[in-house]
């Protein structure tokens, strides 16, 4: 019987990453896919006839340095389409507010000088402490118990870097690191528009708004994040987000990595209280030194593993990990060009016009219903690059917010209420469009759930929220990528630093993989 | 009290047999165990306690805990939730046993009764349906709650099996200690009888319905009466089970759901409990911890019985090595009736339990006419239990 070093469960981006750093180590590897295709919620897709979209994300803004250079996937195909693509902060009377550059380092459009000065003076301190925290990402947590093997010299590191920024950052530092957005954009900024995107960009994918406590810390994580090489920026993959996964498929193959997809596992074969391999669906059984989970840690726990061979309170903790999905994906084919009232199509589109906009979105979300007035960020990939829609036509994808997995009407109605509400409000700042859609595709995060195993239809395969982060993530006790099973490990955007089309928790597992397997 | 907001006006409950023991109980004292009112004493505890090993007594066991666990996976799902086997306990079949957390603290201790191959009753002193019911997550089991579906009274005591044959149970001389067995009961029905108690004596528990729990009550006292059979209370019965060298949860360890401080909390290994532990049958809760301790010897404390000098109880006494070092601590002593010496149950600090023991003193405050005289007398750690008789184990039991 064929037998590796290690078996990676799932072929999403997070998958591959671990696949890639683990091979570069001379490990001999088998990344095990359960549906036709390897890239997990990073794909392009044709949802109809000659409009092709990226299925989840459409943009990546976090995606890991380490395994874009680790793994040279410029070599192996990937190329933007676009980098640095700026940001338009819709206004329904066309007066809007363009942001370029790096998260906003320029503001076009009737911005008042104050505003402008004050922004300047925020966005900077937000860039300088969310590169403070910049290194968290690319640890392992760090384990509060005794005896935890942390790294103790990044940590003191980073304590250093905290405290030379001086007593006044530092002590700014302290007051902000748990506080939400909207406090901080009150007290800061007066123009809506602006105030409106910033919260948007901070509750992306999470189940909170903007007065959500601790909310700051969702964008201090995206303005840690780079793309393409530069600090928070925005850029597109050639071909959509497919072009990811396929370019790490590539790369992850170079280095020898076995990729078997249709190959759904079913359980974690465990021998003597430990991971010996899989068992697949087809009964089929594959051994292996130790057993990676790049899928939702509640799935590996509860199903792959199965709770006989957990305790009780690890138990309970994968059943509690929350994750409430609220984002849908909407997919439309037009017929032309829509109008935006101006807008530049070419950049991202955020309908999103204040605070409160999105916190009264949100606010239906907490009573399992979707948002009446829902905020979205829209991008036309067809106006970035060609091969997304015939000539002279056009996509459009949209992350829409907010639409509760655990909708109270069910998605079964609730999936034409609320495109039509998504319809009603496009229209608001685009008129005509709905005239040009010839053909809609809404993905509401039972879909998600379905398509990609997000369970909860949660992205982040478990709320990025301060409880749920670090040493907590996916839960107390297992935040080092290690499990109560050795050989068994985590891998997934469920575990530290997060989802987002990013690759770095793999990174991190593998890392942490290679130090374990070294002790033993 | 059919209105459950009025819980508050009658606190405790009372269980099927209150209407004989509160008759009886000429002392009016009574305590609560896990909601119920229970008697502490009838009329004189020494004499109640002198029954349990010469006569036969009778206590009321009702507000013990007791929850039914059925299904096709009962078994393996006891196996994940205990340290011990529950798969080797036979049909017919009772065994101690105990559980812990992920840390390999004890959560309690209690008897498992197995009725069926998918039937379990777990008896134990605390509450504890939501960590039964989390465990059961995956298996295919139900656990219920069924401490107020049967009625129970512990008949111990060298003639407790004469008893039973009064009774008209003549088969019960055939259990063996741990077996249980069901017998025809009055006109109609059935009720079980194990082998089982807390006593460290010869002595059965006997399983009924609510509803005819004054039929047995009357039934034993009738049979019983030319056995000097009498109702005892708690304080005799802790007397007993200390001779027993029986723990409790709660007095002699604190269960680690319930511990607040970090060091309170006790493995198996450290309770005298770890000989029922079973590594391998597999994963069950607190393994990896376990064996973790076992193999790295980091077990802190260690559970024994002492022999102490005079004849003053030493109650949550301090125990120190030569008089000056705290070795530990006593949870449980009294001046023993059937053995005449002090005796205790006390938690040390390894290896005062064993290498370091031969120097021991215990420091007792006994108030004397309300003032405290300070004793620092010796300690000798000591076999349990103090007292074990041979016909707590004789089958078929004499008649005495």
């Amino acid at each position: 019987m064929q037998s590796f070093d290690a078996i990676i469960i799932g072929g999403g981006t997070n998958g591959l990453a671990a696949a890639g750093r683990l091979a570069k180590s001379g490990r001999k590897l088998l990344v095990l896919e359960a549906s036709s295709i390897t890239g997990g919620g990073a794909q392009t897709h044709e949802f109809a006839p000659g409009f092709k979209t990226s299925s989840v994300a459409h943009l990546l803004n976090m995606f890991d340095p380490r395994v874009e250079q680790g793994l040279d996937l410029g070599r192996h195909g990937l190329a933007y389409a676009a980098t640095s693509i700026a940001t338009t902060a819709l206004s329904a009377s066309g007066d809007h507010l363009v942001l370029e550059g790096s998260y906003g380092e320029r503001v076009l459009g009737s911005f008042s000088n104050s505003d402008r000065a004050s922004w300047t003076a925020l966005r900077s301190k937000l860039l300088r402490f969310a590169a403070l925290l910049r290194p968290l990402k690319d640890m392992t947590p760090p384990q509060l118990a005794g005896g935890k093997q942390n790294d103790v010299m990044k940590l003191a590191r980073l304590g250093l870097n905290a405290r030379m920024m001086g007593r006044s950052d530092l002590r700014e530092f302290m007051r902000m690191i748990l506080i939400n957005v909207a406090d901080v954009l009150n007290d800061e900024i007066a123009d809506d528009r602006l105030k409106g995107v910033v919260a948007f960009d901070t509750v992306l994918g999470a189940h909170m708004g903007p007065r959500s406590p601790n909310s700051l810390l969702l964008l201090y994580n995206r303005l840690a994040s780079e793309a393409a090489g530069a600090t928070a920026s925005l850029a597109l993959p050639k071909g959509g987000m497919g072009s990811v996964p396929a370019s790490m498929f590539a790369a992850v193959r170079s280095l020898g990595v076995e990729i078997r997809t249709n190959a759904k596992v079913k359980s974690v074969l465990i021998e003597g209280d430990r991971a010996a391999g899989v068992i697949l669906q087809n009964g089929e059984q594959i051994r292996a030194r130790s057993v990676v989970s790049a899928i939702n840690p509640k799935t590996a726990f509860l199903d792959l593993i199965g709770p006989r061979h957990l305790d009780t309170e690890t138990v309970r903790r994968a059943r509690n990990v929350r994750m409430r999905g609220n984002a849908c994906k909407l997919h439309l084919a037009l017929r032309s060009a829509p109008d935006f009232k101006g807008a530049n199509l070419a950049t991202r589109l955020v309908i999103a016009p204040s605070i409160n906009s999105v916190e009264l979105a949100f606010n239906a979300a907490k009573y399992g219903a979707f948002s009446e007035h829902p905020v979205m960020e829209i991008m036309l990939p067809s106006a970035i690059e060609t091969g997304h829609a015939p000539s002279g036509q056009h996509v459009v994808s949209a992350i829409v917010q907010f639409a509760p997995y655990a909708l109270k009407q069910g998605w079964k109605t609730g999936r034409a209420a609320f495109l039509d509400r998504i319809l009603k409000t496009l229209e608001t700042y685009a008129p005509g469009i709905g005239a040009l859609v010839t053909h809609c595709e809404l993905l509401t995060p039972v879909d998600l759930e379905e398509r990609y195993g997000f369970i909860g239809g949660n992205w982040h395969h478990g709320e990025l929220a301060a409880e749920q982060m670090l040493f907590v993530r996916p839960m107390p006790g297992v935040a080092n990528y290690e499990t109560p099973i050795s050989g068994f490990y985590l891998a997934s955007a469920g575990s530290h630093p997060g989802g987002g089309i990013s690759g770095a928790a793999g990174w991190n597992a593998a890392e942490r993989i290679i130090q374990v397997e070294a002790r033993a | 009290m059919s209105d459950p907001r009025l819980h508050f006006e009658k606190p405790l409950l009372t269980s099927a047999f209150y209407e004989r023991t509160a008759a009886l109980n000429k002392l009016n004292s009574w305590g609560p165990w896990a909601g119920y009112t229970t008697a502490l004493a009838f009329e004189d505890e020494a004499m109640e306690h002198t029954a349990i090993r010469n006569q036969a007594t009778v206590y009321d066991l009702s507000p013990m805990i007791k929850y039914r666990i059925t299904g096709s996976e009962a078994a393996a799902y006891l196996n994940r939730l205990m340290i011990r086997n529950a798969e080797k306990l036979k049909v017919g079949q009772v065994h101690y046993t105990a559980w812990c957390d992920e840390h390999g603290k004890l959560l309690d201790d209690g008897t498992l009764f197995r009725h069926g191959e998918s039937e379990y009753l777990l008896c134990c002193q605390e509450r504890h349906l939501p960590w039964l019911l989390d465990s059961a997550i995956g298996f295919d089991v139900s656990v219920a709650d069924v401490t107020g579906e049967i009625a129970a009274l512990s008949l111990q005591g060298p003639c407790s099996c004469a008893v039973l044959k009064q009774a008209g149970f003549a088969k019960a001389a055939g259990l063996k200690p741990f077996q249980m067995a069901e017998f025809a009961f009055g006109t109609a029905g059935t009720l079980t009888i194990s082998r089982t108690g807390f006593t460290g004596d010869l002595g059965y528990e006997i399983w009924t319905t609510p509803d005819r729990a004054l039929e047995l009550w009357d039934l034993l006292f009738e049979a019983g009466s030319l056995y000097g059979i009498r109702a005892i209370g708690t304080s005799a019965l802790n007397a007993a089970r200390i001779e027993a060298g029986f723990i409790i949860t709660n007095m002699d360890f604190i269960s680690a759901e319930q511990a607040v401080r970090n060091d309170r909390a006790r493995s198996p290994f450290e309770m005298g409990l770890d000989w029922m532990i079973d590594f391998n049958k597999g994963h069950f809760n607190g393994r990896r911890a376990l064996l973790d301790e076992k193999s790295r010897n980091t077990s802190k404390w260690a559970l024994v019985g002492l022999d102490i000098d005079g004849n003053i109880p030493a109650e949550h006494a301090l125990v120190y090595h030569d008089k000056k070092h705290e070795a530990g601590h006593i949870t449980a002593s009294i001046w023993s009736p059937t053995v005449k010496r002090t005796i205790a149950l006390a938690t040390l600090e390894r290896p005062y339990h064993a290498a370091k023991s031969n120097n021991l003193w215990v420091e007792i405050y006994a108030l004397r006419e309300l003032q405290y005289h300070k004793l620092m007398v010796r300690a000798r750690v000591t076999e349990r239990p103090f007292f074990n008789p041979p016909r707590r184990r004789a089958t078929p039991p004499a008649d005495f």
